[in-house]
């Protein structure tokens, strides 16, 4: 038996090849004709930058052709999760910078403002930071973890060859176009679905590869029982697909044009807009960022999730209540007032779902609990945890009518939306990223647990002044608008109101700015980590988690 | 129990996961979104609402190409504090029209439903090019560029009827005219039908003058903001049927500042 051959590995098919070259082809002329075609400016500057990325992806396809080798069909795809854990990295940064300045700029609007650069204003830049944090920073940490939990717990590869790659550079490209197009101007004007019409039809088609990868990756699995974390990551996918489609319904005013107009308007379109903005919250920044709590905080301290019974509950409550939530960011608007109660009574109940999973992500660390301690990984995803929990007690709160009438419009929803994005969506991010690192370059260790440390510590005292700063400006603000004198005249006049938030302005910003100090020393040690190095002061010291073993998750 | 049992079904089969997961999350919004269209008072009937003149609509693309929603609501709740500050609480009526709406959610600068007639259009203009040459507290940022951007009139015609596609009943003529009747509500010498402006756009005020000068961008933004909230006349606006308990129904609106 002994001078046998090894076993050929099995490669892959590469079935999808001649569909993928197809569609890049007939993408490439297209656009080519559209940019030759327009009348507008910006529309050309984005058919070019379709056309270069629809090119570059036919050049790197050739590439792989000739290369003549075909990944081995039995080994994890850990590639395309390498590229989204550095497009991770680099959305972040890009993210909090944008949304940094504009801090500032609210806080010094002579000196920040620049009269004849119309994209440097606040209202241009304000959807970039937005995009770039949820879509570009929670997508790409939702791609790449998604893509690696699928793996491991079905132990078989992505499926669909090289449409991973697709899925992670086309999301990619359409993060590009959204954020020069509000550069430039293009917007539908619908929060946190500002891209237009074009940019949405691409989306779509990303969005339904990345649901085929994801179930084609299920279908072949090795293991009988899908585990909790893809349940999450699978109604975030669908969900946030049913969102899309349906709040992005507009007519272009043609083919060569970016603008268009929506298919619904007033009223119908309010709650249109905001079942879809409330669900963005619900799906794309709760349940995907679940699925991590779900998977990276049992592996990360070894032991199994809480309670598997608690765990189905919270998904099935969750996903049911959560798309009710949305009239609550429409009280004593025109909206019928029907509406309006069903979607408070509706954010009030979703109070127990939310802490359910709290709990179950935090009780997880049963028997374990000195790694808060030890680990400051664990510490920054539990506390992440604790920061979700406090945000999914406001929401409810917020959204009772007579609360809502003061904190509408004000900075206390900024400060509510900060605590659930920095403090939970970021913290949880920053902790996946720690642990994929780690684990897709295969090291036995982070280059530094003390980097950590101080990240978490920074940035963790940047979101408390974030998210105080907001209360008071929030609250001042809310309480001035509604103030009389003593003659029955209102007291303040709004720019008064506005002057009164200055220094919680200045407060916000710093807090702001250490969240990306935070992130750029986060940024550091995973280069470092990847590139093999640890810190020669904690060379001696025991890792404080084990690199990644093959065991089945925990469960 | 039997249900957690039964669930291990869904557990080990992602089909029918994927068809559970999608019926679980539609519900909410059928229930919730799928009456409006439906139900009859959802939108009241109320004189005077009609669609933007082609001057105005270009004007609400660049309030919506700049991003003036991110810190500029239009809706005035019916609450005492803001019918008093900004004038009559919105109606569900008064933005039947807009294809998006424009609600906004934040109000870092006041609410703009009704903030149509109450300055002066030189003084929107100079506000919009130095903000805080006049409200010297103000956050906002300069939109001097507008100014100087001459305003796309070939185009206006393609967006009302893309409009009228999405259901905005604009005219064939409105439609034909479109471009002339910018012109003139701009105050254009080059447009010359009055009695023609006068019949597709009925009430719709041009300026005495004429001014032979480029139409840019700042006049059709200021055009559009000159007509938010006055479309409805609130002194013979009736309410279907008042809730005794909404004060602000009794409240006489005369439009001044906070």
């Amino acid at each position: 038996m002994q001078n046998q051959t090894a076993p050929q590995p099995i490669r892959e098919s590469g079935d999808e090849i001649p569909f993928l070259a197809f569609f890049l082809g007939i993408g490439t002329l297209f656009f080519f004709v559209i940019a030759a075609a327009t009348p507008e400016e910006a529309m050309r500057v984005h058919a070019f930058l379709f056309l270069a990325a629809f090119s570059a992806g036919l050049y790197a396809l050739l590439l792989h052709l000739q290369s003549g080798t075909r990944p081995d069909a039995t080994a994890y795809n850990m590639g395309v999760v390498k590229a989204g854990v550095f497009a991770s990295a680099f959305w972040g940064v890009a993210g909090f910078l944008v949304g940094t300045l504009i801090a500032w700029q609210l806080a010094f609007p002579e000196t920040l403002s620049f009269p004849s650069l119309p994209w440097t204003n606040f209202s241009r830049l304000r959807p970039v930071h937005t995009s770039a944090v949820i879509f570009a920073f929670g997508g790409n940490v939702l791609i790449a973890t998604s893509f690696y939990v699928v793996q491991r717990t079905t132990k078989a590869r992505l499926w669909g060859g090289t449409l991973p790659w697709f899925v992670f550079w086309g999301y990619n490209l359409f993060i590009v176009i959204a954020a020069t197009g509000y550069l430039m101007g293009i917007t539908q004007s619908r929060e946190y679905a500002e891209p237009e019409w074009y940019a949405d039809l691409w989306l779509t088609i990303v969005w339904v590869v990345y649901l085929l990868v994801f179930l084609g990756t299920l279908w072949k699995r090795k293991e009988p029982h899908i585990y909790v974390a893809n349940w999450f990551y699978l109604a975030f996918i669908v969900t946030v697909a049913m969102l899309h489609v349906v709040n992005n319904l507009a007519v272009p005013v043609s083919i060569l044009e970016s603008r268009s107009y929506s298919l619904f308007s007033g009223v119908q379109d309010a709650l249109t807009q905001w079942w879809y903005g409330h669900n963005a919250v619900g799906f794309f920044l709760t349940a995907g960022f679940l699925a991590i709590m779900y998977y990276f905080i049992p592996k990360r301290v070894n032991r199994p999730v809480y309670s598997y019974r608690l765990s189905i509950v919270h998904f099935w409550s969750l996903i049911f209540i959560y798309i009710w939530a949305g009239p609550h960011h429409l009280h004593y608007t025109a909206l019928p007032q029907w509406a309006q109660t069903l979607g408070m009574v509706f954010s009030v109940m979703l109070w127990m779902p939310s802490w359910g999973g709290m709990i179950n992500g935090i009780m997880t660390l049963s028997g374990a609990w000195d790694k808060l301690r030890t680990d400051p990984v664990v510490r920054m995803m539990i506390v992440s945890l604790a920061f979700y929990g406090m945000s999914t007690f406001e929401g409810p709160l917020l959204s009772i009518r007579a609360v809502n009438a003061l904190s509408h419009y004000t900075e206390w929803g900024i400060g509510h939306v900060h605590s659930g994005s920095l403090g939970w969506v970021g913290f949880i991010s920053f902790g996946a990223l720690y642990c994929l690192t780690q684990w897709v370059w295969k090291r036995e260790r982070l280059y530094s647990l003390a980097l950590v440390e101080w990240h978490f510590w920074i940035a963790t005292i940047g979101i408390l002044l974030y998210i105080c700063a907001m209360w008071v400006a929030g609250i001042t603000e809310g309480l001035q608008w509604r103030a009389y004198d003593e003659f029955g005249f209102l007291q303040y006049s709004f720019i008064e109101t506005v002057e009164a938030k200055h220094i919680p302005y200045i407060i916000r910003a710093t807090g702001g700015s250490m969240f990306l100090i935070g992130a750029l020393i986060m940024c550091y040690n995973l280069y470092m980590t990847a590139t093999g190095r640890v810190r020669e002061s904690e060379r001696n010291a025991a890792p404080a988690a084990p690199a990644d073993t093959v065991a089945v998750p925990a469960e | 129990m039997s249900i957690m049992n039964r669930h291990k079904f869904l557990e080990k089969n992602s089909g029918p996961l994927v068809a559970a997961i999608l019926v679980v999350v539609s519900i909410g919004g059928l229930i919730e979104i799928a009456p409006l269209f439906y139900v009859e008072n959802t939108i009241e009937k109320v004189e005077g609402v009609r669609p933007y003149t082609p001057l105005e609509l270009a004007g609400r693309d660049i309030y919506i190409r700049e991003g003036c929603y991110s810190c500029h609501s239009q809706m005035v709740r019916p609450l005492r504090d803001e019918v008093e500050r900004y004038g009559h609480y919105s109606l569900a009526a008064e933005s039947m029209y807009d294809h998006p709406f424009q609600w906004g959610s934040k109000r870092t600068g006041p609410d703009l439903a009704r903030v149509g007639g109450k300055y002066s259009d030189d003084w929107h203009r100079q506000h919009l090019i130095d903000p805080r040459s006049l409200v010297p507290g103000s956050v906002m940022p300069p939109y001097a560029f507008l100014d100087g951007e001459e305003l796309d009139i070939e185009r206006i015609a393609d967006k009302m009827k893309t409009n009228r596609k999405v259901g905005v009943p604009y005219t064939d003529e409105q439609i034909e005219s479109a471009a002339h009747d910018l012109r003139m509500q701009a105050g254009s010498p080059y447009a010359e039908d009055y009695s023609g402006f006068e019949e597709r756009w009925g009430g719709v005020a041009i300026p005495d003058i004429p001014t032979n000068k480029t139409i840019t961008e700042m006049d059709a933004l200021i055009a559009y903001l000159q007509v938010l909230g006055t479309m409805v006349d609130f002194s013979t606006f009736e309410i279907d049927a008042p809730d005794p308990d909404d004060l602000s129904a009794e409240i006489q609106t005369d439009g001044t500042e906070g």
